[in-house]
């Protein structure tokens, strides 16, 4: 599936918009992720959240990723 | 998510119904306890010296003579503050905040402490404490920190192999902006500035620590999030996390500014020195000083629009000056600036830049402010070239379900619009204005979010519910939860008694932070008191001796169905609860839950303003806040964000402002030189909720505290352009700016 990157998220990517993963959570997603891009190791430490069709997951990597959804990440964001 | 959270388009009896605030006649009446509330056996004072030096190195500390004064228990530095952080920076730089290190950053910078057996005692060792400065060069504009030879602030950050002070810079966007601005008709370019702000909480940062001998503590303290504050503290004073108890006091304000920890780490360590309890109450000196204030901002913004409205190209780089230490404000505001629009070529950049100042915290939808000024204003001025009326400007390019969020992300249902229509509507925007008064409108957006949390309902015998939940209570969270709780089993309201539990008594909760508090509280809460439901009804069973299958609950009974059944007459809850002892004991439920799918939230506010051309003075004559919501738990304390927010944005637009002088220091720390707005200086704020459910959640919940103080700068900054004919770029917005634009303009 094609995943859209966000802000600093490019840079970790050679400054892709988007990248080719193939994943059926978004554990294998963010675990795949680390394998092929390691410079992206300092955004999951600061936390990186995933939007799948819209919704937001900041913490729950248990979630399945069905096909053909539209899959983003995200720098964690905090508020006030 | 582990339980469904699909929203359901239910009936409810006590959602949405203004209950009386659980906590209302203990805070009117003085009973509350609040952060400085709490007394132990032989406590002492604690009292921190702080650096007078915006920038300084430490040459040498002297504590001899302090610690030698009778009364005085205990005295401690950096020194008795080892690094246990294991190298985590971001660890580091919240332990260098609460205790200098080799140098003061800024004004206000602490640099030792006393612990002594009363205020006065604590007061005179202070002043024999010796500390030897070298006096370094300080930065603290956030333009002059960007220049090549500013002063350093953090040498350890670089850019491009140099020290620097810029820490980092975010862009977010798609599309193309330069081919965006060739299909433009017109283009707006502005610059902006905002200046540095605090949250203004009345209740000054204040707790009492307590480490015993064989290394457990207590810690009490005003606070956004004790279990937070738990792990960072016990992290910086290398204890094991459940050996150091939390208890949340009642707070008197946050709004971010009570999210990280400042005197509290402080406060254990010179209480595990002195064996004895340790009380720290900061001064407002000290909150404006050394406590973490928002950013203060530079700003470019360009849009492109084509003759009809419809914007092709929109950009803006903000620079936020963080404070000492890095944040991730940029990155917030990069992701806010342009959310509300629906943008084919859009691009924000948001840069963090340090200087000699106080680190700082969030601010009720951090960042987001400062971008809404300067987009929400140029979007202004664009409006008055085309000759259009600004909302339906917006209205034009706003976003909607299916939109692709300048940030990332397709939207789903969204708000926007329909506030947005609301305001067009409103009674308001159709009373004609005077001479000297204005009109102006703006929108505002911030994300919400989820997180960690976790919830216990213990049902007693008498049938009454005791809910206990760990997102402290900032804004209505156990009345909310209380009501939650109640619509779910099917009972009274007052027959549920809501408490914030401590660190001790429940799983880890996130910090009551990017109202987040009651999506997540509330979902826990449901899920719950469902799970209670379930043994309810097996005790049910057991009562009538018959299959838990065939047993339903419905308006807070059990009932038993199928025909065999029919002559049954249901169990109450407190019938139910009354037998449970010799049914299987104690009925409870529980959930933790990592809340995700929050939904984001809109408002659109509307300022109609009289600016006096003699003096400057801007009075503000009626205000409104429109608001998407989401489910609207308890209207009132919604309301009451809604108010409160526009209340701090008229604040932080008109008159509030951290003033440094040459000196590096800060000039007015203190509520009468720096001036938040009390009642007489506001109209009543009318609001209007709108309750577009967030399709993640049962209820439709979405968060609602902060969207709100996104909006006031730039609406009130377009309606002051609206009465006096000047485009107003810099807030504060306050008097002498006021007249100075005009003489500018000669206006």
């Amino acid at each position: 599936m094609q995943v859209g990157l966000t802000g600093p998220l490019r840079s970790a990517a050679g400054g892709a918009a988007e990248l080719a993963i193939e994943a059926k959570t978004i554990r294998e997603l963010l675990n795949r992720l680390i394998e092929q891009y390691p410079d992206m190791s300092i955004h999951m430490d600061l936390g990186i959240a995933v939007s799948v069709d819209g919704v937001m997951y900041r913490d729950d990597w248990d979630v399945e990723i069905p096909g053909g959804v539209e899959v983003v990440l995200l720098p964690r964001i905090q508020g006030g | 998510m582990k339980h469904d959270q699909s929203y359901t388009d239910k009936d409810f009896k006590v959602i949405g119904s203004r209950v009386p605030r659980p906590d209302g006649v203990d805070k009117v009446t003085g009973r509350a306890r609040y952060g400085a509330d709490a007394y132990a056996p032989g406590q002492l004072t604690g009292l921190v010296l702080r650096s007078p030096h915006p920038h300084a190195r430490i040459k040498k500390i002297d504590t001899s003579k302090a610690e030698k004064l009778p009364g005085v228990k205990a005295v401690v530095t950096a020194a008795d503050l080892p690094d246990l952080t294991g190298g985590k920076r971001d660890m580091f730089d919240i332990l260098e905040n609460c205790m200098a290190r080799d140098r003061a950053l800024y004004d206000g910078h602490a640099v030792a402490a006393v612990a002594a057996i009363d205020n006065n005692t604590a007061k005179k060792a202070l002043k024999l404490i010796k500390v030897s400065y070298e006096k370094l060069a300080h930065v603290t504009d956030v333009d002059e920190a960007m220049k090549p030879d500013a002063p350093i602030v953090q040498p350890h950050i670089q850019q491009d192999g140099k020290p620097s002070n810029v820490a980092q810079r975010m862009e977010f966007g798609h599309g193309d902006i330069d081919a965006g601005l060739l299909e433009a008709d017109v283009v707006v370019e502005k610059s902006y500035k905002t200046e540095q702000t605090h949250q203004g909480y009345i209740e000054p940062h204040a707790c009492l620590a307590s480490i015993s001998p064989d290394g457990t503590g207590e810690l009490w303290v005003t606070t956004q999030g004790h279990f937070q504050y738990r792990n960072v503290c016990s992290t910086l004073l290398g204890m094991d996390g459940a050996k150091l108890k939390v208890t949340s006091s009642e707070i008197g304000g946050g709004f971010g500014g009570k999210t990280h920890v400042w005197i509290e780490p402080v406060a254990l360590a010179l209480s595990r020195k002195a064996n004895r309890p340790v009380k720290m109450v900061m001064s407002r000196d000290e909150v404006f000083r050394a406590s973490g204030p928002t950013c203060s901002t530079s700003m470019d913004v360009k849009i492109g629009a084509r003759k009809d409205g419809t914007i092709t190209s929109a950009f803006i780089e903000c620079r936020y000056m963080d404070g000492a230490f890095p944040g991730i404000w940029g990155m917030l505001g990069g992701m806010t600036a342009w959310a509300c629009y629906d943008l084919k070529n859009v691009k924000s950049v948001g840069v963090d830049v340090l200087c000699n100042r106080p680190k700082v915290a969030a601010y009720r939808a951090p960042s987001a402010p400062m971008m809404a000024f300067g987009v929400e204003s140029t979007l202004d001025i664009l409006a008055n070239e085309l000759g259009m009326d600004p909302v339906d400007l917006r209205l034009l390019n706003v976003a909607r379900e299916g939109t692709r969020a300048s940030y990332g992300p397709t939207y789903g249902p969204i708000g926007i619009e329909a506030t947005l229509k609301a305001v067009k509507e409103h009674p308001q925007m159709k009373k004609k204005l005077k001479k000297n008064q204005g009109r102006g409108m703006a929108c505002g957006f911030w994300f919400n979010i989820g997180g960690q949390t976790c919830v216990d309902l213990n049902i007693g015998v008498d049938g009454t519910v005791s809910l206990s939940q760990g997102t402290v209570d900032v804004g209505g969270a156990r009345a909310s939860m209380g009501m939650i709780a109640a619509e779910e089993l099917g009972i009274a309201y007052e027959d549920v008694k809501s408490n914030i539990a401590d660190t001790a008594s429940l799983g880890h909760n996130d910090t009551t932070e990017g109202s987040r508090g009651t999506f997540s509280s509330g979902l826990a809460t449901i899920f719950a008191a469902r799970e209670a439901i379930e043994v309810l009804k097996q005790r049910a069973a057991k009562m009538w001796d018959v299959p838990v299958e065939q047993v339903t609950w419905e308006n807070g009974e059990a009932r038993a169905v199928g025909a065999e059944h029919s002559n049954m007459p249901p169990l109450s809850l407190k019938e139910i609860a009354a037998k449970s002892p010799t049914t299987g004991g104690p009925i409870a439920g529980h959930n933790e839950v990592t809340a995700d799918g929050a939904g984001v939230s809109f408002a659109s506010h509307i300022c109609d303003v009289e600016v006096d051309p003699e003096t400057g003075k801007t009075t503000i004559l009626r205000y409104t806040v429109v608001q998407d919501a989401g489910k609207a738990i308890h209207p009132d304390y919604v309301e009451g964000q809604m108010q409160g927010a526009a209340a701090q944005g008229i604040g932080w637009a008109l008159n509030e402002e951290y003033i440094y002088g040459d000196d590096g220091r800060l000039q007015n720390p203190g509520f009468l030189d720096y001036r938040i707005p009390v009642c007489s200086d506001l109209p009543f704020i009318d609001t209007k909720i709108l309750e577009i459910p967030n399709p993640n959640h049962p209820y439709g919940i979405r968060g609602v505290g902060e969207t709100s103080i996104v909006p006031p700068l730039a609406a009130i900054g377009n309606a002051l352009s609206s009465a006096v004919g000047v485009r107003l770029d810099h807030t504060p917005m306050s008097p002498p700016r006021i007249l100075s634009a005009m003489d500018d303009q000669g206006a």
